[in-house]
């Protein structure tokens, strides 16, 4: 399976780099995203930073499609991206703060279990239904 | 008795000193040009009891910014259920796909103040757990009040929560907030780098007419910014207005003498037909060119194809 993926990797990646050659033939212009890219590091040959860019979008969409998003939609997310973001996601897309309402219902679970724990220990005597291992 | 009475006293004394300290806090932090307190109160409210607090968080900036859109429509686009929630970068992206250029604000209770004082209401991202239990959740600040900041967060549509915990669930995410406008605006916060980041993504997936006005504004703020230059012209050009885009090149040029610009400069002006200025750039470009010397070396052979027709 990650044999797989990892080919599929290769040939997503090879076949990105294909368009954006094409794109780039076509409008021979500096796009602003190269500019910062330059400013940003001067001495990365910009084949060398495509070439990572592909790799990371290819990455963040395969993982995007196994966290359950809709490949179509997953495609599109990807495409919304900066070469930089990308990089990002893909190094971080797993372990991110993902913002949830798991909040507040976490928070009280939280402290409930606590509590639980402290009671069981003996500690504290909140719930009327524990017993203390003491 | 007299024990529990002075208990008594004690506990009212520490309480009302920590509402004290959080109201003359939050006081202390209000800059002198800035309104006491401000609520902006017309801002909607999206209602979310499941995991879409990212979806529902966006969809109230965007609704306020007057780029109407329903919490339901950016599930798709901002939420990750293997996650059980947003990214951070997902929700930046996620705005611009509405048409707002979305900028991260510095991390401080001051520009949050400010923003809000300008009529901005901000989402932040905060962590409601604790550092080793988080649980992170996205809401929108609307307004402040003494001692209180005022949210739209989960299934409240006016959370008080005291400056005091704010802070603590805030810092708790590096104190994390941005700012969805439509383009044309700026979030009157903004640092210049973050700015030009958020501009240029903005440019990726904006239709190139709206990449000119988002970056008009922020080269009215910035007029010096190299790259802010560059995307105004490539955003002209991607619009189809030459004659604006040869315009900005030159400037961006004559002022910074990079080789991006000379060579963006030459192609535009060799679309234009005026090949002899077109090879005076690329020759100019050429001279800087850097780790760019093969870009302009391909220019400049499109130049000569272009002089053999002639």
């Amino acid at each position: 399976m990650k044999r797989l993926q990892r080919l599929l990797v290769v040939v997503l990646t090879v076949s990105l780099i294909n368009t954006t050659m094409i794109q780039s033939a076509q409008a021979a212009l500096v796009s602003t995203e190269e500019v910062t890219r330059i400013a940003a590091v001067d001495q990365t040959t910009s084949g060398h930073a495509r070439l990572a860019d592909a790799m990371g979008r290819a990455e963040v969409r395969t993982e995007m499609e196994r966290l359950g998003v809709d490949p179509a939609f997953a495609a599109e997310r990807v495409a919304a991206l900066t070469d930089e973001e990308a990089g990002l996601l893909a190094d971080q897309i797993n372990s991110a703060p993902a913002g949830g309402d798991g909040g507040i219902i976490g928070a009280i679970l939280l402290v409930f279990f606590v509590l639980l724990i402290t009671d069981i220990l003996g500690f504290t005597k909140i719930f009327p239904f524990t017993r203390s291992v003491r | 008795m007299a024990l529990r009475r002075v208990i008594c006293l004690l506990l009212v004394i520490f309480l009302l000193g920590g509402c004290a300290t959080s109201a003359s806090r939050l006081q202390a932090q209000i800059a002198a040009d800035l309104p006491l307190r401000r609520e902006l109160s017309t801002t909607p409210f999206f209602p979310d009891d499941s995991y879409f607090c990212g979806p529902s968080a966006l969809a109230t900036v965007l609704s306020a910014a007057g780029l109407a859109t329903q919490p339901e429509a950016l599930i798709g686009q901002v939420f990750l259920p293997g996650r059980e929630g947003s990214l951070q970068i997902e929700m930046l992206a996620g705005a611009r796909r509405q048409g707002a250029v979305a900028m991260v604000i510095p991390g401080t209770l001051e520009a949050l103040l400010r923003e809000i004082a300008a009529g901005h209401p901000v989402v932040v991202l905060q962590n409601l757990g604790l550092s080793w239990a988080p649980s992170w959740h996205y809401a929108v600040v609307i307004g402040y009040d003494a001692g209180q900041i005022l949210l739209r967060s989960g299934t409240l549509a006016r959370q008080e929560m005291s400056l005091r915990t704010f802070e603590n669930t805030w810092n708790r995410s590096q104190r994390w907030a941005f700012v969805a406008l439509l383009p044309g605006r700026l979030p009157v916060t903004a640092d210049e780098t973050e700015a030009t980041r958020a501009l240029v993504a903005f440019e990726r997936s904006a239709p190139a007419a709206t990449a000119v006005q988002a970056y008009r504004s922020g080269l009215e703020r910035w007029p010096g910014n190299f790259t802010l230059a560059m995307g105004l012209g490539n955003a002209l050009y991607a619009s189809g207005d030459r004659a604006g885009a040869e315009v900005v090149f030159r400037r961006a040029a004559e002022s910074h003498d990079l080789a991006a610009a000379h060579n963006n400069h030459a192609r535009v002006l060799l679309e234009l037909g005026r090949i002899g200025e077109a090879r005076r750039a690329a020759e100019r470009g050429l001279a800087v060119a850097g780790a760019q010397r093969q870009t302009l070396l391909e220019t400049l052979k499109a130049i000569e194809t272009a002089e053999e027709v002639q």
